[in-house]
């Protein structure tokens, strides 16, 4: 990947909705290369997609859960058949085959407690190929995205110093 | 019998006739506004990275609270010289070529006090930091300010010197990057600059505290050349690259001799640098690189904006190659530097700092510190393009 991609990356994850303008102002280039740069790599799929990284008090009516699933590795496939699949499931806002104890660490969203739990016993513990799953409902947020949901308190500098 | 002396009276002569701060005036204006958005702050916007507070926490959990050895923690010391040694191509032997000061302001002083005689004289370059004069003067030398041109970058030019150097010359100051100008020294700058102190056998003191916000190619420091070793005081400290002001921690690297000398005052007037801010340091030394990097990243990222923004407007402004400040030449308006920040501060509530606190040559320019939130600094170029668009 070239160094104006990274840069470009680097801002929006920490920004998506920096604009176009300050990225090129930013990294001393043209606001019409970063506009090529940026469609570029959308369509090669290197960018998929924007999200808002939202407080607790914003979801009120969502439970969210870890999943650790431990599953059969296909001959030929592996891991991947299965973890596909299981990813299709709407539920499903994470997937990530782990190492360690377990293979696949899955992040679910729900309405409620019943929702997810019968997901887990209805379509997860139910496939072939699973072997075991262990839930752990979240039960408070802290950080996400790199960002801490409790800001520090600001300190405020002198005015002006030398 | 004697006249009783008025309180003024009792005040040292020398001390009478330092002038104060040219930024004192104005910080007292501005703190007495509300709603001002300030680009004067000589100061990281960061917080401390968090694993250097954690480091403090743990420091004072476990009671190292004594003081520490009148040259600082020798486990500071060491890495202090295995980072010079690496990043800034400089050997000096922890055991007694590095002292660990309050700030590089206590280092400076230290220094100064330790080589300067009574008439002895100090070449240094104007724009420089507000303490040079001062603090020479205190020592009862006698400054002698060089000026650097925008032309030339702001870089000291050896013609300059060779103007004013005189027998009596003693030490030249330097500070690259520099603040309040951005500029930056190349290594054939440097090359110069050494070889006009060892034709005059000067002592060359390089204040490098901006050292690690360099936005041009790295080279090591001037006293990593030839004949330098020995008559160069490096100070450098933990303020500017780790967003470390309120710690008040810095080191010297220089010879034994000065070093000596520096640690003499030093014990006697501070005894040692504080023990919690010393193991906030070796933290910063031995696991602060990336964060580091990520600062200066995100400084050079607003000086590419900032001085496109202030050309746009119409304000010459020189492209820094380091620290975070940047110097746009205000002349065009028509207003002095202390007319033009007065006002901006009256008008749109935008603090700047005149160029001629920071020596009479800086007539003509404002310094603006980048180290400020990019939506602040976006508020100011605005507000600073409207008032420039009135003018």
């Amino acid at each position: 990947m070239q160094k104006l991609q990274k840069d470009i990356l680097n801002l929006l994850r920490r920004n998506a909705r920096i604009s176009n303008q300050e990225i090129a102002d930013r990294l001393d280039s043209k606001v019409e290369k970063i506009d090529a740069t940026i469609k570029k790599m959308e369509e090669q799929g290197l960018i998929l997609g924007y999200t808002a990284i939202v407080a607790e008090e914003a979801e009120q009516d969502v439970v969210r859960a870890i999943i650790e699933v431990q599953i059969q590795p296909e001959r030929d496939s592996g891991f991947d058949n299965l973890a596909r699949k299981l990813a299709k499931f709407p539920e499903v806002v994470a997937a990530h085959l782990v190492s360690g104890r377990y293979d696949l660490r899955l992040e679910v969203l729900g309405k409620s407690l019943q929702e997810i739990a019968s997901f887990v016993s209805d379509k997860l513990a139910s496939q072939d190929g699973v072997k075991s799953t262990a839930t752990y409902f979240l039960l408070k947020k802290y950080k996400e995205a790199g960002l801490e949901l409790a800001k520090e308190e600001t300190h405020e500098r002198l005015k002006v110093t030398p | 019998m004697k006249d009783s002396k008025s309180p003024h009276n009792w005040i040292a002569k020398h001390i009478a006739a330092l002038p104060k701060s040219g930024i004192r005036d104005f910080f007292e204006l501005v703190s007495s506004m509300d709603g001002v958005i300030s680009l004067g702050i000589g100061e990281p916007d960061f917080v401390t990275p968090w694993h250097i507070r954690e480091a403090t926490i743990y420091a004072l959990n476990t009671g190292y609270t004594s003081y520490t050895s009148n040259l600082g923690d020798l486990r500071l010391r060491k890495e202090v010289s295995k980072y010079a040694a690496a990043n800034f191509g400089i050997t000096y032997n922890p055991e007694d070529e590095c002292i660990i000061t309050v700030g590089v302001s206590e280092g400076l002083d230290l220094l100064l006090r330790a080589v300067l005689n009574p008439g002895d004289e100090v070449l240094y370059h104007e724009p420089c930091y507000v303490s040079y004069a001062p603090g020479i003067r205190m020592t009862h030398a006698v400054p002698i300010p060089v000026q650097t041109y925008e032309k030339y970058d702001f870089v000291l030019q050896v013609e300059h010197l060779e103007e004013k150097v005189t027998p009596r010359s003693k030490v030249l100051l330097l500070n690259y990057p520099n603040n309040p100008t951005g500029a930056g020294l190349t290594l054939e700058d440097k090359r110069k600059l050494a070889e006009f102190a060892i034709k005059h056998d000067l002592l060359v003191i390089s204040d490098e505290i901006y050292e690690e916000l360099n936005y041009i190619p790295r080279s090591h420091s001037i006293a990593s050349l030839p004949g330098m070793h020995e008559r160069c005081v490096v100070l450098n400290g933990f303020s500017k690259a780790y967003a470390m002001t309120g710690y008040r921690i810095a080191y010297a690297l220089g010879n034994a001799a000065i070093i000596d000398a520096m640690m003499k005052i030093h014990q006697y007037s501070m005894l040692c640098a504080s023990s919690i801010a010393q193991a906030a340091a070796i933290e910063a030394l031995k696991h602060g690189a990336s964060q580091r990097e990520e600062m200066r990243q995100e400084y050079e990222q607003r000086r590419n904006l900032i001085v496109k923004r202030f050309n746009q407007m119409g304000l010459n402004c020189f492209m820094p190659r380091g620290a975070f400040y940047v110097f746009p030449r205000i002349s065009a308006s028509g207003m002095s530097s202390h007319e033009f920040a007065t006002r901006l501060l009256h008008e749109k509530k935008v603090a700047v700092v005149p160029g001629t606190a920071f020596g009479s040559c800086g007539e003509g320019f404002v310094r603006c510190s980048y180290a400020t939130s990019m939506q602040d600094i976006e508020i100011a170029l605005q507000r600073i393009g409207e008032f420039i668009g009135h003018c």
